[in-house]
Parts: C-alpha cells; sequence; structure tokens
C-alpha cells in the first residue's frame, strides 16, 4: 500500500499535453478521492482519452504534475502500473487470442503462476457470463462481451485505481446496463474508478463527482447536484397536434415557465428548457405540470410530451455557450473510436 | 443511443456480481515476474498466434525451400560442374540467407501489432519493459528453427551430406538462430519507427537485399572486384556464412564464430537500445 495519507487517489496539477500544434489536454486540474467513481464528462476530442493516457503512465506530459496515490507517474511510473489498470475504448485485449488465453498471458505477466493463473481465469470468465466463449478468439466476440473480457483482464489483480475510457461507447442499452453493473461491484470492493463518458447519463449512473472538460481543460467540476444545479434541471419536449398553434404554445410556455424556447425543425415539435429553480423555487415536474394545464387551458392540444434530462449538448450549451460539435476540431485520440460491433 | 451493436449479447449468461465480488476481494498480489518470466510468457503469446494463424508459416516452409531448388538449379551446373556438388557448398550459405530473409517479417507484425489497444495494456504492467520485444524475437526463434529445419531436410533430399554430424549441424543451427535474435533488434526498430506496413516492408528490402546477396553465399569472393571483396569479406552475413559453413563441415572456424557473436552483440547492443526508446516513447 502507498504511504501518502492525503485520501486522493489522483491528483494533477496543470496538466499540458500537446500533439503539434493541438492543445489536446491545456491545463487539467483534477483531485479524485480514493474509493469513489469520478466521471469525466466531454465530447469526442475534448482531451478525456489524453488526459487518461497520462494517468495510466502511456503518455508523457508535456507540463504539470500527476499523482497516482502520491506516486509521480513520470518518475514513479512502475509503482503507478503496480496499482492501476486501463479499459479503452477499444478492447485491450489480444483479438487472436481466446478469452482464457489472454486471461491467462496476462495472469503470467501480473506473476501468477500457471496454475493459479489458470484458475483465477476460469473463474473471473464465469463470473462475467463468458465460459461458453472462453475457448473462441476475442475477434468474434461480440461488443458486449469485448467489454466483459477487457474489464475482467483489467480486474485480475484488484486494482486500486481502475480506468474506465468509455466503458460502454457503442453498446446497446442492455449492455451497457450490465457494465454499470460490473463497475459497481468493483467500487463496491473498495477500487477507485475514474470514468470518461460522453454520456451524462451514465455519469449520473455512476459517479459520485464528475469534471466537465471540454478542448483540453476542466470547465465544470462538482457533484452531481451541484453541476445539475449549475445547467439547469432539463427539458420539456411537447408535440402538438397542429402547427398552426406551435406560435401560441411557445408563448404560453415562455411565460409558464420562464424558459428559454427552441422551435425544433419539426414544425409541430418545440422545446423548453426549465430553468435552476428559479422559477417560484418549484421543481422542474411541478412548473412542467403547471405549462401543461396551461396550454390546456387556452387550447392548444398536445399530442406528446415527456420530460427530460440536460443532455450532454444542453450541458455543454449552458457550460460554454457551444454544443459538442463545435468542440470536435481537435486531433485528439478521441476520434480514434473503434467499432465495436462484432 | 448510441450506434446499433450485435443481437448477441441477449444469449449472454448474466454478469454475477456476488462471484464478483468475491473475486474482488480474494486477489492476492503475487511478486512481478522476472525479467526472463516475462519474456517467454511474450513469447508463448507468440506462439498462440502461430496456433491460431497457421498460414503465416507459409514463410518459413515454402519459401525456404523454393530458395533451395532455385539457387542449387539455377547455378548449380555453371558454378560447381553439377547441382549435387554445388549444393555442398551453397546450403549453409542459403540457409544463413534465407533465415536472415526471413527476420524482416519481424517488422512488419511488430508494426502492425503495436497499433493494438492490447499494447496499452501491456505497457501499463509493471514488468521488465522489453520483455514484449524479447517475447517476439523467442516466438519468431521458433519459426527460423523451423525453417532451417525445413532446408537441411530438402538439401539432404538433395545430397548435401554435412561432414560435421549431428553435432555439428546443431552447432550451425544454433549459431545462426543467435545471430538471427539479435540482427532482428533492426527490424523491431523500424517496425516502431516507420507509419506503415509498407513503408516498412519497403526499407527492409533495401537493407535485406544487399546484405544477404554481397556475401559468400554464393560464390567466393576471390572472383570480385576489390572494392566489392572489402566490403563481402567484412559483411556480417559472410561472418556468419562461413562459421556455418565451418561447423557443419566438422571443422572449429574459432574466428568466424567470434566474429558472428561480435556482430550480433552489436547489433543488440546498438538496435535493442534504440528500440526500446521508440518503444516507450509511441
Amino acid at each position: 500500500m502507498s504511504q501518502h495519507t492525503s485520501g486522493l487517489a489522483i491528483e494533477t496539477a496543470g496538466l499540458v499535453k500537446t500533439f503539434g500544434e493541438t492543445r489536446a489536454v491545456d491545463g487539467v486540474d483534477l483531485a479524485v478521492p480514493a474509493g469513489t467513481v469520478y466521471g469525466v464528462l466531454g465530447p469526442n476530442g475534448a482531451g478525456k482519452t489524453t488526459t487518461v493516457k497520462m494517468l495510466a503512465t502511456l503518455l508523457r506530459p508535456d507540463g504539470g504534475e500527476a499523482h497516482v496515490f502520491g506516486h509521480d507517474v513520470v518518475r514513479d511510473a512502475d509503482e503507478v502500473r503496480g496499482r492501476v489498470s486501463l479499459t479503452g475504448q477499444y478492447a485491450s485485449v489480444d483479438e487472436d487470442l481466446t478469452g482464457t488465453e489472454n486471461l491467462v498471458l496476462l495472469g503470467r505477466l501480473l506473476g501468477h503462476h500457471k496454475k493459479a493463473a489458470r484458475e483465477r481465469a476460469g473463474q473471473l470468465l464465469e463470473a462475467f457470463g463468458l465460459t461458453d466463449a472462453a475457448g473462441k478468439q476475442v475477434k468474434h466476440y461480440s461488443g458486449g462481451m469485448r467489454r466483459r473480457i477487457d474489464i475482467a483482464a483489467s480486474i485480475l489483480n484488484t486494482p486500486e485505481l481502475l480506468f474506465l475510457d468509455e466503458p460502454t461507447t457503442g453498446l446497446d442499452p442492455r449492455s451497457r446496463n450490465q457494465v454499470w453493473d460490473i463497475v459497481r461491484a468493483v467500487v463496491a470492493q473498495g477500487t477507485t474508478v475514474l470514468l470518461t463518458t460522453q454520456y451524462l447519463d451514465e455519469a449520473d449512473q455512476l459517479a459520485s463527482r464528475i469534471a466537465v472538460i471540454d478542448q483540453g481543460k476542466v470547465i465544470a467540476e462538482g457533484t452531481k447536484g451541484e453541476l445539475k444545479a449549475s445547467v439547469g434541471a432539463g427539458s420539456v419536449h411537447l408535440r402538438l397536434r397542429d402547427p398552426a398553434q406551435r406560435p401560441q404554445a411557445e408563448q404560453v410556455l415562455r411565460l409558464a415557465m420562464d424558459a428559454d424556447v427552441q422551435l425544433e425543425p419539426d414544425p409541430v415539435a418545440l422545446t423548453a428548457r426549465v430553468g435552476s429553480g428559479a422559477s417560484n423555487g418549484q421543481g422542474a415536474a411541478e412548473q412542467a405540470a403547471r405549462a401543461l394545464a396551461e396550454l390546456a387551458r387556452t387550447g392548444v392540444i398536445v399530442d406528446n410530451f415527456s420530460l427530460g434530462q440536460p443532455s450532454l449538448d444542453e450541458v455543454f450549451l449552458a457550460l460554454t455557450g457551444h454544443d459538442t460539435h463545435d468542440a470536435k476540431n481537435s486531433t485528439d485520440t478521441d476520434d480514434s473510436k473503434d467499432e465495436v460491433a462484432a | 443511443m448510441s450506434t446499433a451493436t450485435t443481437t448477441e449479447t441477449k444469449d449472454l449468461a448474466p454478469v454475477r456480481t456476488e462471484s464478483l465480488a468475491a473475486l474482488l476481494v480474494t486477489g492476492e498480489r503475487p511478486p512481478r515476474p522476472s525479467a526472463l518470466s516475462a519474456s517467454l510468457t511474450f513469447g508463448w503469446r507468440a506462439i498462440l498466434k502461430i496456433k491460431h494463424v497457421p498460414e503465416q508459416l507459409f514463410d518459413v516452409t515454402a519459401f525456404p525451400i523454393m530458395m533451395v531448388l532455385m539457387y542449387t538449379y539455377l547455378f548449380g551446373g555453371a558454378l560447381a560442374g553439377s547441382p549435387k556438388e554445388y549444393i555442398q557448398f551453397l546450403l549453409p550459405g542459403i540457409l544463413v540467407m534465407s533465415v536472415v530473409m526471413i527476420t524482416m517479417y519481424t517488422g512488419v507484425s511488430v508494426n502492425t501489432d503495436i497499433e493494438k489497444g492490447v499494447f496499452d495494456r501491456f505497457r501499463t504492467l509493471p514488468i521488465w519493459r522489453p520483455s514484449v520485444m524479447v517475447g517476439y524475437l523467442l516466438g519468431d526463434a521458433l519459426r527460423y528453427t523451423i525453417a532451417s529445419v525445413v532446408m537441411l531436410t530438402v538439401g539432404m533430399i538433395l545430397g548435401y551430406r554435412p561432414d560435421g554430424g549431428v553435432a555439428g549441424v546443431l552447432a550451425g543451427i544454433a549459431l545462426l538462430i543467435v545471430f538471427s535474435f539479435a540482427f532482428s533488434w533492426i527490424w523491431t526498430m523500424f517496425g516502431l519507427m516507420l507509419r506503415t506496413e509498407k513503408s516498412v516492408m519497403g526499407v527492409s528490402m533495401m537493407v535485406i537485399f544487399p546484405l544477404t546477396f554481397l556475401s559468400n553465399v554464393f560464390v567466393d569472393p576471390k572472383t570480385m572486384p576489390g572494392w566489392l571483396q572489402a566490403f563481402v569479406n567484412n559483411s556480417p552475413v559472410t561472418h556468419v556464412a562461413s562459421a556455418v559453413r565451418g561447423l557443419m563441415a566438422g571443422d572449429w572456424p574459432a574466428d568466424e564464430v567470434a566474429w558472428s557473436l561480435g556482430w550480433a552483440g552489436l547489433f543488440v547492443a546498438v538496435f535493442g537500445p534504440i528500440t526500446m526508446r521508440l518503444y516507450n516513447r509511441k
């Protein structure tokens, strides 16, 4: 175990990485408490993967400092390597080998004897529901199976810190939920998890603190509650029966909810962003209910209504004034995403 | 949500979070593996890859057979009176030439393999760093052995008779494999340095053709112009070919063996560190 006592699994100060002209990571400060899931949220090309790679000793920072459990990622790289595991966006296992062979190989590299490595591989495959696929080459695995074998490989030795770099990108909702269950089980045993994701609901489901990063900089950091409060509670989406009623509906919403109303490309749809409780101290649902009642009273026919969480786009709009698509002009490795579909 | 994926997951057994939790707490940390053990484990990986894609053995079976047959019958009559007499001179040399040529594939496989996600994992392991590369070359040493055995077999069928007997032949092959292992560090360097598989192939050809043909493999260097003799007589391939020829003929060519091992040491000393520098930077 490490000597340090600050209770932080990761601590970075002014971390910088440049690729040519691009500052992929541009002065990132993070403080990740041990034993928690810490979410790093941002669009493609924001610098998430580059940050993770520096913390996992794969890339050397061009500036700033990073410590993992008190060990410098450059000077004490080997100490750091002994404590962390990394699961990348693409499966970090050998596609030509079978599930068992992959786990035995890594088990041996972690210092297990042949017998112990085989035993542990068998147990992990069983726990991950992969026993039937144990003898198949990983290249024949489905996206969900790959994530599982990948995470299994990461916990061959229970790591103190696990990096999950977009663990559910490209997965169907069912597989995604299973990955979430695995992450919860891992954290419950005391492992710290640094999770990068493009999905707000994923960070919401798993992380206790979240850093939002954009163009290599942390633009917001805090608990989920703090972050949401800064963004607003979400959006109300409406579909009307008659497009002619849209201007009227827009006006009603604007008055009733004190919200920004956006007209969608679809001529019967409109979206209202619910303010962060500014409206008479009411919650989003109350505000929406009031707006619906008001619409009914004025004779606007609403066919469909939904109250959504703020999306990543909305978080970005609120925090940066531009949406996620503008942030893509970087050459960050986030872009080199593999297709996970088999 | 996101891009669609497969439907296979539906048939997948569920994750057992209870047994997973049990596995996570019991996880004991064994001591780190030694440099040798890590290298051998990577060697095992290379062998597993051969097992899964046996077609890749084509270059250590068909290619060497072709080389022996081609050069024996192409030059045999002209250079030594008959193919049968020529092969007595040619076989050790063509063996060296072919195996040294085969080492070239190391660069290509390093180049394609290194881009894969699994290397990120290898690099985050607390192991002796060169073990990944050493493992590659150990796997390749197996391929060189296969090629050597194949060529000797074909040679014997065509009439090659080594006077050094089994001991001489084994000593010759052993020396060749040690040299090839050391020489391959050039390719690991190029494999990491160059961006594409094609450029690795191109550069490798530029190195390998002059180096192997400008040697004493086919003819006695005495017939060559002086400036060429100067190159040929000092080429590592010439030294290895002479040493292997001597050993298989039952002699003990101490000078040539020493020169071969000296070159081998030099290759590792120069290209090993460059390879590792590139590997750490990737």
